[in-house]
């Protein structure tokens, strides 16, 4: 049964060093509040897992709490680059960061697995590319019943999944909906899960797309209204593009990026 | 009636919306993809179907998105579906008629780079990587590709195959399996097809105003001409009235 608690007491709870530590959501509901309480905690040596990196992991990159990066699209959507992530990638800056490099597929693949307690899926994926040559996370198997070969890649099963929802009940269950991505394959996978909400109201209305994820699934449950900035919450907000725009000179270089950073997330 | 104050994005849009067959299932990425399917959609294609990574099915947006989820997508879509579903269920079963590509390096044999320029463990520019397009190029029927002219972008080998066009040429696709394949690489200066049996890619069009020793000196490798070449139509009066009203909704 999820608790419902605030932010801080769920990320000092439930988000340890060294983990391997997932903030889901695609484009829409990504959990910024959450990755902001994640560098203020000043947790180190994370892996983080998250099929476009997006802000959200290119500020736990610039501040140091990542050891690794397993992802599929690391871009500023829209904008162009994730300066912090190539800074760390290309120049060790402020610490190596080894990557796991997937496909969007491979990586939604991985998270099915996941979700069902399987310890690989597969795909017809990656043939012909120079993925499988630099990850070692994708590897042929051939299918038992017509022989053909096809491609295996792990489950994901990180140590804590954060998604963005826009309600919970006052029992703890959560209601996401829209553009969903794979935020209810990350909370089944992961071994705890935390969902920051919109708001908590005395029932769930019907929406287009609407899953329900029950209490019991989910370990803390924090209202964050606005929990998702500048990512949106249908229902709620708009994403904010023109933020989008000005993170590229923000984190463009690093002394601008520390100033943010202090401003921003720590003071 | 033509309007020649077009710039070199909008007859790479323009030609690229040409380029969507009527009623094509469409798998579209953000940006000049988008904005040409879209622009097919709102004109000649009404029927068109655009398919967003993001879990949209049917996407009509009333303005043009700003990212591959954005709201606009999923508002008056057909179908809002979890993204494991898109690759599975949708691209890799064989759904979707056109993949609708970019890329930043592009090579002789049309595969595509967006991942490194330089070795993999010491990249001299990191990029952003595979997202949707490894299986894009693999499972659609056919696919467009749209990118600037440049040598640094079309080059004779790509530092890193993020999606697989015909690998060294000729059977090599067949042989793995996939399908379809690049059949047209739509430029600022033209566009280019693949040689039908050395799947080399060669130019085919120039647009107006273009010689065909401009898209040879833009191009990393011998650029071959095909014996019929044509000059693309200039775009139309209509066409960019569509264009300019999509850009400012």
């Amino acid at each position: 049964m999820a608790d419902l608690v605030g932010l801080a007491e769920a990320i000092a709870a439930h988000v340890h060093d060294g983990d391997t530590v997932a903030l889901e959501g695609f484009t829409h509901l990504i959990p910024f509040a959450a990755g902001n309480e994640i560098i203020r905690q000043g947790r180190r040596d994370l892996t983080l897992v998250r099929m476009t990196p997006d802000i959200v992991y290119d500020r736990l990159i610039g501040a140091g709490c990542a050891r690794k990066l397993v992802f599929s699209w690391g871009g500023n959507p829209g904008v162009g680059s994730l300066h912090r992530m190539r800074d760390a990638v290309q120049n060790q800056w402020p610490a190596p960061l080894e990557i796991e490099e997937h496909s969007h597929a491979g990586m939604a693949v991985r998270w099915q697995a996941g979700a069902s307690g399987l310890p690989f899926g597969i795909l017809r994926g990656y043939v012909g590319t120079s993925l499988p040559f630099h990850t070692d996370t994708i590897a042929n198997v051939t299918c038992p019943f017509t022989g053909e070969d096809l491609m295996a890649v792990p489950a994901l099963n990180p140590d804590v999944g954060i998604i963005h929802a826009q309600q919970a009940d006052r029992a703890g269950n959560v209601m996401m909906w829209g553009i969903t991505g794979v935020q209810k394959e990350c909370v089944l996978a992961s071994t705890r899960a935390i969902v920051t909400v919109e708001e908590v109201v005395d029932a769930f209305e019907p929406h287009v797309n609407g899953v329900v994820l029950p209490s019991w699934v989910i370990d803390s449950v924090c209202v964050v209204p606005g929990g998702a900035h500048p990512s949106y919450a249908a229902g709620y907000s708009e994403r904010d593009n023109p933020y989008y725009e000005s993170w590229d000179p923000i984190s463009r270089e690093r002394e601008s990026f520390e100033q943010w950073l202090a401003e921003e997330v720590m003071a | 009636m033509t309007d020649p104050t077009y710039t070199s994005d909008d007859i790479m849009t323009i030609v690229a919306a040409r380029a969507l067959e009527p009623a094509a299932v469409t798998f579209v990425g953000i940006g000049l993809p988008s904005t040409a399917a879209n622009l097919a959609r709102v004109t000649t294609n009404p029927d068109c179907v655009l398919i967003y990574e993001s879990g949209c099915i049917g996407s009509k947006p009333v303005r043009l998105p700003s990212s591959i989820g954005d709201g606009v997508l999923a508002d008056n879509a057909d179908a809002v579906i979890a993204v494991p579903e898109i690759f599975a269920y949708w691209l890799q079963a064989g759904r979707i008629d056109i993949g609708f590509l970019g890329a930043a390096q592009i090579d002789k044999h049309a595969n595509l780079n967006t991942t490194v320029i330089g070795p993999y463990e010491s990249p001299k520019v990191r990029l952003p990587g595979a997202g949707g397009a490894p299986e894009i190029a693999a499972n659609c029927r056919r696919v467009i590709v749209t990118l600037r002219h440049s040598p640094r972008a079309f080059v004779e080998k790509v530092d890193f195959i993020t999606s697989f066009g015909y690998g060294n040429g000729g059977d090599e696709r067949d042989k793995l399996g996939l399908r379809g394949g690049p059949t047209d690489v739509i430029t600022d200066l033209g566009v280019l097809q693949p040689d039908p049996v050395t799947k080399e890619l060669v130019l085919t069009a120039v647009h107006p105003g273009v010689t065909i020793e401009q898209v040879q000196a833009a191009t990393g490798w011998d650029l071959k001409t095909s014996s019929s070449i044509v000059e693309t139509a200039a775009p139309t009066a209509g066409e960019m009235a569509a264009l300019t009203a999509l850009r400012n909704a």
